[in-house]
C-alpha cells in the first residue's frame, strides 16, 4: 500500500528545513521515517534530547535501552501521540503533526493528524484490544469506521488477517477469552487492517508469559519477510539479531549507538552499550 | 529435612467427607424472626385501619391506572432528559476548552445545589418570571412568540424540573464512567486514526456503560419515586390521583398504602430490568447469573462432582 507521500514523486522542495543531504519531500528512495534533533520533555524532565535517525522503507529497526531511556516516548512521537518540543520528524516525507509554510510551523487539525496516523500501525505492550468487541470486530472497527469500507468486505478482510496471524478459529472470541499471545496477535491484525506503511511495536512481548513470546515474534518475523517497515522496541535480542536490519541503543534520551544488530551485539563500541548488554545478555 | 521413601499412591486419594460445621445460631435466629413475621402479618391483616377492602376495591380503578401511566411517563421522559443531558454535560466537562467545561460546571453547580422541589415550583410559576417566550436571536429579531402559560403546562414543568435536575446528577455518573476506561483504549483508537468524537462513541462510552448502568438503574428507581413530588403542582400522577380520591372520601391511609404497593411493584420490575441491562453491557467480562441460573449451574456442578467421585477417577 502506498503511504501518504509516495503518490506525488519529486514535488515540493523542502522549503527552508535545511535537511543535510535529505531527499526532497515525497521523492522515491526517501526514508520512511526521518528524525532530526527530536526533543521531548515532560515539564522539566527532558526525555528525548535530540534524536537523529533514519528508517528506510522495508527496514526493520530494533530499539533497545534501559527503562526510562525514552524508547516508548520516541515511538509515540512518531505518530504524534506526543507533541515534540524541538527538531523535525517526517514520516513518508511528511512532517508529523505540522505543516511548514513560510518558514513557520502550523499545527495540523485533528482530522489531519488522524489521517496521518492511518498509515502508521501501532502495537502496544498491554495490547489495548477493545474488550467489548470480538476479535473480528476489533480488526474490522477501524476499516469500517475510519476508511468507510462496507461491513461485508471489511469482515472478509478481517477474517483473512486473523488467519494470517494464526487465529482464524478465534474470530468470535472476546479478548478476555484469549491468551496474552493470542491477544497480541489480534492487536497486530487490527493494526494491519488499516494497511499501514509503517508499524511501530512497543515491547510487544514483554507482558507475555515466556512460552507465548515465540508465537508473537513468529508473526512479526513473517511481517518483516513480507517487506513491512518496522520499528520494534524490544528486549528480545534473538529477534533483533535474526530479523533486525539495524539496532539502536538508546540511553538517557539520546541514541548512543546504531549499527547492524550482529555487530552491535557482538562488539559494542560504547561503554554504556557494553554495560547494558552485559546486564541483559 | 526428612527423607520419605513411600511409594506414590495408586490413583486418587480418598475423597474428603467431613461433617460440616453446624450453625446453631442461625436456627435460633430463624425461629425468632419467623415468629415476629407471623405476628406482624397477623396484626396488619386484622387491623381494620389498614382498610384492605378499600385497597382491594380501588386497586385498579381508572384514576389509579391513569395515575400510574403518568408516573411512568414522567419517569421515562425525565430519565431520557437526564441521560442525554448527563452525557452531554460529562463530555463538556472533560473538554479541553475551558469555556465549555466551565459552563458545564456552572450548570451542575446550580442544579445540584438547589432542591428539586424548588426547581419544580419555579418551572411551574415560570410565567411570573418570563410571561412571554420567544424564539429568535438574543437582542435581534424574533421568529415566534409563546405564552409561557400555554407552553409550560404543569406536566411540562414537572418534566423540566425532574429532567434538568437529573441531568446534573447523571453527568457525574457518566463522567466517572468515562474516567474509569483505561487510557490505553483511547490511545489505541487514536493510533488507528479514529477521531475524538468517534473514539468516545465507539470505544469509550460503550465501556463506560458498565460503570454507568448500575447507578443509572438506581437513579431510575429513585426517579420513579421522586416523580411524586410533582403532585405539588397538580400533575395527575399516581400520588396526586390517590390524593384526589382521599380528599373526597377521607380514606387517607388505605389509599396511601395502595399507592405504596404500586410503587413497590414498579420498582421491583425495574430492578429485574436493571439486572439484564447490566449483564448486556458487561459482555466480554465475567458473566453474572440470575439466582435461578446460579441454582441450576450449582446443581449441575454438584451432579458431575458426584459422578466423578463414583467413578473414582477423572476421564
Ligand atoms: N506522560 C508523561 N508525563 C510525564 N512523564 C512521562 C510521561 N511519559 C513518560 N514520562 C517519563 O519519561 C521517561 C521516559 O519514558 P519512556 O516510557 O519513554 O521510557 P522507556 O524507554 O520506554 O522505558 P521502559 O523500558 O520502562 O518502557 C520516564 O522517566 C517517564 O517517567
Ligand atoms: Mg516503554
Amino acid at each position: 500500500m502506498s503511504g501518504v507521500g509516495l503518490d506525488k514523486p519529486g514535488a515540493e522542495p523542502a522549503d527552508g528545513d535545511g535537511a543535510p543531504g535529505g531527499a526532497p519531500d515525497g521523492a522515491p528512495g526517501q526514508p520512511m521515517v526521518r528524525s532530526e534533533g527530536v526533543c521531548k520533555s515532560f515539564g522539566r524532565l527532558d526525555v528525548l534530547k535530540g534524536i537523529d535517525l533514519e528508517v528506510m522503507p522495508g527496514e526493520v529497526m530494533c530499539v533497545i535501552g534501559p527503562s526510562g531511556s525514552g524508547k516508548s516516548t520516541f515511538l509515540r512521537c512518531i505518530n504524534h501521540l506526543e507533541k515534540i518540543n524541538a527538531g523535525r520528524l517526517w514520516v513518508n516525507g511528511h512532517l508529523v503533526g505540522y505543516r511548514e509554510r513560510g518558514g513557520k510551523l502550523h499545527e495540523l487539525r485533528e482530522s489531519e493528524v488522524a489521517a496521518q496516523r492511518r498509515d502508521i500501525g501501532m502495537v502496544f505492550q498491554r495490547f489495548n484490544l477493545f474488550p467489548h468487541m470480538t476479535a473480528l470486530e476489533n480488526v474490522m472497527e477501524a476499516p469500517v469506521q475510519v476508511r468507510r469500507i462496507p461491513r461485508a468486505k471489511a469482515r472478509e478482510a478481517a477474517g483473512a488477517l486473523l488467519e494470517r496471524v494464526g487465529l482464524g478459529d478465534k474470530a468470535r472470541s472476546y479478548p478476555s477469552q484469549l491468551s496474552g499471545g493470542q491477544q497480541q496477535r489480534v492487536a497486530i491484525a487490527r493494526a494491519l487492517a488499516m494497511e499501514p506503511a509503517l508499524m511501530l511495536f512497543d515491547e510487544p512481548t514483554s507482558a507475555l508469559d515466556p512460552e507465548l513470546v515465540g508465537e508473537v515474534l513468529e508473526v512479526m518475523k513473517q511481517l518483516a519477510v513480507d517487506g513491512m517497515t518496522m520499528i520494534v522496541v524490544t528486549h528480545e535480542m534473538g529477534f533483533a539479531r535474526e530479523v533486525g536490519d539495524s539496532l539502536v541503543f538508546m540511553d538517557g534520551g539520546v541514541v548512543v549507538e546504531k549499527g547492524r544488530p550482529r555487530e552491535v551485539l557482538a562488539n559494542p563500541q560504547h561503554q554504556r552499550t557494553q554495560d547494558f548488554l552485559s546486564k541483559v545478555l | 529435612m526428612t527423607v520419605t521413601d513411600e511409594k506414590p499412591r495408586a490413583g486418587r486419594p480418598e475423597e474428603i467427607r467431613a461433617v460440616p460445621v453446624r450453625h446453631w445460631g442461625r436456627w435460633v435466629a430463624a425461629v425468632i424472626i419467623a415468629y415476629i413475621a407471623v405476628w406482624a402479618i397477623y396484626s396488619v391483616v386484622n387491623n381494620p385501619n389498614f382498610g384492605w377492602d378499600v385497597i382491594g376495591q380501588n386497586f385498579t380503578i381508572t384514576a389509579v391506572m391513569t395515575g400510574i401511566g403518568k408516573t411512568l411517563e414522567l419517569t421515562a421522559i425525565a430519565m431520557v432528559m437526564g441521560v442525554v443531558g448527563g452525557v452531554l454535560l460529562a463530555i463538556m466537562r472533560l473538554s479541553p476548552n475551558p469555556l465549555i467545561s466551565g459552563s458545564a460546571w456552572l450548570y451542575i453547580w446550580a442544579f445540584r445545589g438547589t432542591p428539586v422541589l424548588v426547581q419544580i415550583l419555579l418551572w411551574a410559576f415560570i410565567k411570573a418570571l418570563v410571561p412571554q417566550l420567544s424564539i429568535g436571536i438574543p437582542f435581534g429579531p424574533t421568529f415566534a412568540h409563546f405564552d409561557a402559560n400555554t407552553l409550560i403546562t404543569p406536566f411540562v414543568a414537572g418534566c423540566l424540573g425532574l429532567g434538568l435536575n437529573e441531568a446534573a446528577y447523571m453527568s457525574e455518573i457518566v463522567r466517572a464512567g468515562i474516567l474509569s476506561v483505561d487510557q490505553g483504549q483511547a490511545e489505541a483508537a487514536s493510533a488507528l486514526g479514529m477521531s475524538r468524537a468517534k473514539t468516545m462513541r465507539r470505544i469509550v462510552l460503550p465501556q463506560a456503560m458498565r460503570v454507568i448502568i448500575p447507578p443509572t438503574g438506581n437513579e431510575t428507581i429513585s426517579m420513579l419515586k421522586t416523580s411524586s413530588l410533582v403532585s405539588v403542582i397538580a400533575v395527575p400522577e399516581l400520588l396526586y390521583s390517590v390524593q384526589i380520591i382521599y380528599g373526597r372520601t377521607y380514606q387517607t391511609i388505605p389509599l396511601l398504602l395502595l399507592a405504596s404497593i404500586w410503587y413497590l411493584i414498579m420498582t421491583s420490575i425495574l430492578t429485574v430490568g436493571q439486572f439484564y441491562l447490566e449483564r448486556y453491557f458487561g459482555r466480554g467480562t465475567a458473566q453474572r447469573q440470575t439466582m435461578l441460573e446460579r441454582l441450576w449451574s450449582n446443581l449441575r456442578a454438584r451432579r458431575t462432582v458426584r459422578r466423578t467421585a463414583v467413578e473414582g477417577r477423572e476421564p
